[in-house]
């Protein structure tokens, strides 16, 4: 019998940044878990909310000018928004560990890539370097780097930008975190580096069984490595399911748009893009967001925001779309 | 390395040798020699002075006689004082002077980057804002009127510290405040805006991401990366701090090298002219090569004995 284990909860998560310009709502309302040993993909355009729903997680919103308002992020029972800073930091790298998209810019210039290795081993569980250096080479030969222990005494600038990310993942992963936050972590690579990363992952999460949060805007990596999938728009979910679900099942016309978006090699003809831009977070409409650029919004989308409608255990979507009522609508427009 | 050491040797040989010429050509197009003075002396006896330190030879065979000296590291006698040969001036002069330089950097570099670094993790508070205010006005005060103002108020009015010479530590404290006071401005104004900068870059955040603290952060990620261009401007300010100890050493009647480089030149005393010249430049460039060493061991990607690095 499985036991599922919950490994984060994240419940009404509301994220601002106060500017000169006024208050940007980056994040308003999210809710998401997390089993453990499974990959969530989190999906949506640039500026929607992902990358800053993820640094909530680690509390690494600088504040000022940003802050978590609202909300509560569950991890393993505990609610990191209540932690102090200190307490936080012996979270951040132990159980919830940080890749960032850019590689070339992830790793200090100046410290060779062992002190960056080990550093976060020696600060939280004051191994003896000996032992620390060992579990370095170790985890370069866990990411896929040759002779580790010449490279270790190099510098960033002396790796590639693949090796720069396997680094980038051994230094997340040393602690042996629980779960781990990839925030685009193949966006500045190119394809087939990409495609090394991705498996990777794999390799990774077959060995260790963390748990994985990934941030993207590629439907490709998604497809490869992704357990659930929830589709991020303005600041919030608006829907989430199984990667069987979202790819095949579609709900939301901004999930299909995006679907609809991805280039693919059974399909001729043009690419359909989604016609407009996203809301102005300054001010986010009362309603569904997507309304001005949606093809099928009536008139409740931009007065009322849509309830969660469930279509199974796992498959969420907030649309009015699936309301009895427009579903009645809608049969009669298209027999007219 | 040797072989980069031993370029940048011949590179300051060359220098050296330029700073020698040009000191030689502003000497001899300087009217009136050393002894000329109030009390002038009939002309025989001139002419058998001038003769008695090869001055009436033409200028080519003082120029070669220069150039000897400078090779041989031997000056000859002061004509001032014909008791004393340069070099034991300058051995006497420059411990006082390089005392009162060394303190002055070092009072500078450490303040000045405490303060920036201050100020840019409060940056936009209050400490920034006062730390910076005080910054400007130590960039716009010339040294020797700061000095005059602290001789006047904290040694004269208030009688906390002596008000000249230099024997003790507190006979050091006015002289090294005056002198160190711009420099720590520039380096404190440097520091905060680089610090500002490396604290957004994306290893800071995977350096917070890692959990380590926020000293750590600060000291160990950013402030090595910062520092860079204060390695940078070092070589300026050590020159500045170089020319700005003539000043204050003729304010606080300090015995060091700046003494006897003023007096030389008033006095046309060429051997000490050229001794002090030649010291002082040697000096700088000795300076400006342990800038560029320390700039390839904060830096890894300088690397100083291959050319274009890789």
């Amino acid at each position: 019998m499985w036991t599922i284990e919950r490994i984060l909860e994240v419940e009404n998560l509301h994220v601002t940044f106060s500017t000169y310009g006024g208050t940007v709502r980056a994040v308003r309302g999210v809710d998401f878990y997390l089993n453990k040993g499974e990959t969530l993909a989190i999906v949506g355009e640039s500026g929607c909310g992902k990358s800053v729903t993820s640094n909530a997680i680690m509390r690494l919103i600088p504040n000022p000018p940003g802050k978590i308002t609202d909300g509560r992020i569950t991890f393993k029972g505990k609610d990191l928004t209540s932690y102090t800073e200190k307490e936080m930091r012996k979270v951040r790298g132990v159980d919830i560990s940080m890749i960032f998209q850019d590689p070339m810019t992830a790793l200090n210039p100046t410290l060779t890539i062992g002190t960056q290795l080990m550093e976060g081993l020696v600060e939280h569980q004051k191994v003896s370097s000996k032992e620390a250096k060992k579990k370095a080479i170790e985890m370069m030969e866990l990411v896929g780097i040759p002779s580790p222990e010449e490279r270790l005494k190099q510098y960033p600038h002396q790796f590639s930008g693949g090796m720069r990310q396997r680094i980038v993942i051994a230094i997340a992963l040393i602690c042996k975190p629980e779960l781990l936050i990839a925030d685009e972590p193949t966006t500045a690579l190119d394809v087939t580096i990409q495609a090394q990363i991705l498996e990777l992952f794999e390799k990774i999460q077959e060995a260790t069984d963390v748990s994985i949060i990934l941030i993207t805007h590629d439907l490709g990596v998604v497809a490869k490595i992704a357990d659930r999938i929830a589709v991020m728009y303005a600041g919030k979910i608006i829907e989430t399911g199984t990667k069987r679900d979202i790819f095949y099942k579609p709900q939301h016309p901004y999930t299909k748009g995006l679907l609809n978006s991805v280039p693919r090699l059974d399909e001729k003809g043009k690419l359909q893009p989604i016609d407009g831009t996203p809301p102005d977070l300054f001010s986010p409409p009362v309603g569904c967001p997507f309304t001005a650029r949606c093809p099928l919004a009536m008139e409740v989308c931009d007065k009322v925001y849509p309830n969660q409608t469930e279509l199974s255990d796992v498959h969420q979507v907030n649309c009015w779309l699936q309301d009895e009522r427009a579903k009645k609508l809608l049969a009669s427009t298209v027999s007219k | 390395m040797l072989q980069y050491i031993l370029k940048r040797f011949l590179i300051s040989m060359v220098t050296l040798w330029i700073i020698v010429t040009i000191t030689f050509i502003l000497m001899v197009s300087i009217p009136g020699s050393p002894f000329n003075d109030e009390r002038a002396s009939n002309e025989t006896v001139q002419a058998n002075l001038e003769a008695h330190y090869n001055l009436d030879d033409p200028y080519h065979v003082q120029y070669l006689l220069y150039l000897k000296s400078v090779a041989t590291l031997d000056f000859g006698p002061s004509i001032k004082q014909p008791n004393q040969t340069v070099n034991d001036l300058l051995g006497r002069g420059f411990p006082i002077s390089f005392e009162l330089g060394i303190v002055t950097i070092i009072v500078a570099v450490i303040s000045g980057i405490v303060l920036g670094i201050i100020s840019a993790l409060r940056h936009n508070g209050i400490v920034d804002y006062l730390a910076m205010g005080l910054a400007v006005l130590g960039i716009s005060i010339p040294n020797f009127i700061l000095a005059t103002l602290l001789i006047q108020e904290l040694a004269v009015n208030a009688k906390i510290f002596p008000v000249a010479t230099w024997s003790s530590p507190m006979h050091m404290v006015l002289p090294v405040l005056a002198l160190a006071t711009g420099p720590m401005a520039i380096i404190a104004r440097l520091t905060r805006s680089t610090m500002i900068e490396v604290l957004t870059q994306d290893y800071i955040k995977m350096a917070r991401a890692k959990g380590l603290s926020p000293w750590k952060i600060t000291i160990k990620h950013a402030l090595r990366n910062a520092l860079m261009p204060i390695v940078t401007i070092m070589g300026t300010l050590l020159a500045g701090i170089l020319t700005g100890t003539f000043v204050i050493e003729q304010i606080f009647a300090i015995p060091g090298m700046g003494k006897y480089f003023v007096e030389s030149i008033n006095q046309r005393d060429y051997p000490v002219i050229m001794g002090t010249t030649v010291f002082y430049s040697a000096f700088l460039i000795f300076m400006l090569f342990l800038v560029d060493i320390v700039y390839g061991i904060l830096d890894p990607r300088i690397k100083l004995h291959k050319k274009g690095g890789e």
